[in-house]
């Protein structure tokens, strides 16, 4: 008899006990185990994997972006070339091609001019102006200055065109790469850090274009968007946990929250369009009315999260201090406002990190835009972050592809700062009971 | 109390905030307003930074709306909360003019800016290919004369360009192009596919006789996989050309100008895009750029004036003015003086021809 045959034997012999059902199907059970912790583990890792790839090509993208070739020019302020009586309006590209045809004195002809011309931005007659205008002093002297070169020569010089290209087609010509390689010879051309990046509007010049307009745009749309959302936000989910009787019409607007919370953005931009620019006649393109559309869409989240941390606070501490004569108003402000205030502010932090990524509902309100000025005020047209990555990732220039994934990685930033903000602001103030 | 302060505070600021905005926006603006097509806005957008970096004025803010969308906002009516500017990579229509006049909108200034070709390109890597516009219209038309002659409509049978034309490469078709809600595909559809398929008889005689049936067929692109909509992005599209050898893009010739590394222009009609091909007139496929000007808005909104003169100067839209570099095709010298002078006199439109 084998084993098989001798434990059917032993079946037939004994009733079956619970027991022995468990234990014959007890290693099934842990394989099934097993394998419902590795799903689990695998979507975890599949996660972290798309979060990897994303970092690593958004940051190996746009870390060059960060670093911007320089030129160094010697240019002589020529009174001849400048003029006298009117500084803000003289010919500093004229200067700027002077000052290069004296760095190359054997380039000769028309279009070899032009080609020599292109190595240079265009903003480094801005930049000349500027000197001039704020020390008059210079003119009739020489100075050294560095000035950014034109986008080409900066993807050249970072290793974004294949050198063989030049002659069939490629963006510079042989002689523009052969000026290049004698201007490093003689240490006139290098990279440095980017200011540009960081504190300048937007430019059609990739060279030129920075996040400093869009992201003092977002500071003030966001301002406004605090402002009225945080304040708004928690006197609705306090009257709705500690004052507003429980009958349909609180029903009705509790759901009506709630389905607020889940309305694509782009319908509050239409919404914003209908009643602020064209009922109350605000600007278009303000931060002011950005922040106001974002309000609307920041406010489900707050008074959510508002009502969650309200209801956490446990209901002794309502009646302790209703107990000892305090009234409805003294007990919310004194005891269960403070409890629930760190949790109200990670919703409304959240809630903020949200509308910092928006783009949808301020197209509609006209903050999809070209604006060069850094805006100062609540009513100065300005964009906002993503926006400016969008408009720029449809930017022909190649150097704009850089600068779209090193503006992703500053928004990224802010996104973390601010999810952090509301991490350490929980952990800090968390209370149990 | 602070709690009361800090409430009383926050609903002061809100009051000044938004009596700010509503008094700043019914006094006077002091920056031009500029909305429009999103094929005009990178040339726009550099006149205007060259404006307000040379001059006092602030700089122009302009709005990619797309040319439909910048007409409506301009023809909604004068006064400073409607745009002074609209940019259009067409001409304006004669439906949209009606709609600028009842709305009190009568005094246009119509300038021509200079032209825009559109483009099939494919990668580097493979050969160049040599279409007539009517392959293009065989290749991409959802239905096509019956390959075995006869005067009716067959669901588009070509699977490979070899099958439209034997001349061409033995590769499925596959191309990459915009969606329809962008002036590129209107531009692409009536100046390739409408005179591909005039090439046709019959079809001709049918848009003399019913231009609406006429444009159903010539409008219509293949549902079928081999037409893609790869979206309003053109990076995008460069980027897939660059990683599928075998894939034909439709787009913008700026965007060929900047990406002649990895990517070269298709043969149309025997003529390969080059900028001077597309200025002299040779290329098919090009449209011309316009933008329109409020002329009641000109001496309220400061810097109006010199806004034009920069973008109508030889320096600007010149054959080697910047906007030429950015990729924009000049107009011929003739046709830029005949624009810079009407401009010069702020000459209003008064009706389409």
């Amino acid at each position: 008899m084998n084993k098989a045959d001798l434990i059917r034997a032993e079946e037939k012999k004994t009733p079956k006990r619970t027991i022995d059902v468990v234990r014959a199907g007890l290693a099934k059970r842990y394989r099934a185990e097993g394998r419902f912790k590795l799903y689990g583990l695998g979507a975890i890792i599949i996660s972290l994997l798309c979060l990897a790839i994303l970092f690593i090509s958004i940051v190996g993208k746009g870390y060059p972006a960060f670093q911007q070739t320089f030129i160094q020019l010697e240019v002589f302020f020529d009174p001849a070339v400048l003029g006298q009586e009117n500084l803000s309006s003289a010919n500093f590209p004229g200067l700027v091609k002077k000052t290069l045809r004296n760095m190359f004195p054997d380039v000769k002809g028309r279009s070899d001019k032009r080609a020599l011309y292109q190595l240079v931005s265009t903003g480094a007659a801005f930049q000349l102006r500027e000197m001039i205008l704020k020390d008059p002093g210079l003119v009739g002297k020489t100075v050294s200055v560095w000035v950014p070169a034109d986008d080409d020569v900066d993807m050249l010089m970072k290793g974004h065109f294949d050198r063989k290209m030049s002659e069939s087609g490629g963006r510079l010509n042989n002689k523009q790469l052969a000026w290049i390689d004698e201007l490093s010879r003689q240490g006139k051309i290098e990279k440095r850090f980017n200011t540009i990046f960081f504190t300048s509007g937007d430019s059609r010049e990739p060279e030129l274009a920075g996040i400093g307009g869009a992201a003092s745009g977002t500071v003030l749309t966001l301002v406004v968007t605090l402002i009225l959302s945080f304040p708004i936000g928690v006197a609705a989910a306090v009257y709705l946990e500690e004052f507003a009787s429980k009958n349909r019409w609180t029903d009705l607007i509790e759901v009506n929250v709630n389905n607020l919370a889940a309305v694509p953005s782009i319908v509050f931009g239409l919404l914003g369009l209908g009643v602020f620019l064209n009922f109350f006649g605000l600007p278009r393109s303000a931060p002011l009315v950005g922040g106001l559309v974002l309000t609307l869409m920041t406010l489900p989240i707050i008074i959510i999260a508002s009502r969650a941390a309200l209801q956490s606070v446990p209901p002794s501490i309502r009646e302790g201090a209703l107990g000892v004569g305090a009234s409805k108003m003294q007990m919310v402000m004194h005891h269960v406002l403070p409890l629930a205030l760190p949790g109200m502010l990670t919703g409304t932090i959240i809630g903020m990190a949200r509308a910092l990524g928006e783009t949808a509902p301020l197209l509609m309100i006209g903050m999809v835009a070209f604006i060069v000025d850094i805006p100062t005020g609540f009513t100065d047209p300005s964009t906002v972050l993503p926006v400016q990555i969008y408009l720029w990732a449809d930017s022909p220039e190649r150097a704009f592809v850089e600068r779209t994934s090193a503006a992703i990685i500053v928004l990224l930033a802010f996104l973390i700062i601010m999810n952090a903000a509301a991490i350490i602001l929980r952990k800090k103030f968390e209370r149990r009971w | 109390m602070a709690k009361k302060t800090v409430l009383l505070a926050t609903a002061l600021v809100f009051i000044f905030v938004v009596s700010t905005g509503v008094v700043n926006a019914q006094s006077a603006r002091d920056y031009i307003s500029i909305v429009g097509s999103s094929t005009v806005y990178p040339f726009a957008t550099v006149v205007a930074e060259q404006f307000g970096k040379t001059t006092r004025y602030k700089t122009p803010k302009i709005e990619s709306t797309g040319s439909g969308g910048g007409l409506k906002l301009f023809c909604a009516g004068v006064g400073v909360e409607h745009p002074d500017i609209t940019n259009a990579s067409r001409r304006i229509k004669k439906s949209e003019l009606e709609k600028c006049q009842s709305n009190g909108v009568t005094e246009i200034v119509e300038v021509k800016i200079g032209y825009d070709g559109i483009v099939l390109a494919n990668s580097n890597r493979a050969k160049p290919m040599k279409l007539s516009r009517k392959d293009i219209f065989l290749a991409l038309a959802k239905e096509v004369p019956d390959p075995k002659g006869g005067e009716k409509l067959v669901a588009n049978p070509y699977r490979t360009w070899k099958d439209v034309n034997p001349s061409l490469p033995n590769i499925r078709i596959e191309v990459l192009g915009p969606p329809p809600t962008s002036g590129t595909r209107d531009a692409f559809v009536e100046l390739a596919m409408e005179s591909g398929a005039k090439k046709f008889d019959w079809l001709a005689a049918l848009r003399k006789k019913d231009k609406k049936a006429f444009k159903a067929v010539a409008h219509t692109l293949r549902e079928d996989g081999a037409y893609i909509e790869a979206g309003e992005n053109d990076n995008l599209i460069v980027q897939k050309l660059d990683a599928n050898p075998n894939a034909v893009g439709i787009f913008g010739f700026s965007f060929l100008d900047q990406n002649t590394d990895k990517i070269q222009g298709s043969y149309v009609d025997g003529v390969q895009p080059s900028f001077d091909a597309i200025a002299s007139g040779d290329y098919p496929l090009s449209r011309p750029l316009f933008f329109y000007v409020k002329k009641a808005h000109i001496g309220v909104i400061p810097g109006m004036e010199g806004y034009l003169a920069e973008f109508t100067s030889e320096k600007a839209w010149g054959p080697d003015g910047y906007l030429a570099d950015k990729g924009m095709i000049p107009m011929p010298d003739a046709e830029r003086y005949k624009y810079r002078a009407d401009v010069a006199k702020l000459r209003v439109l008064t009706a389409l021809k």
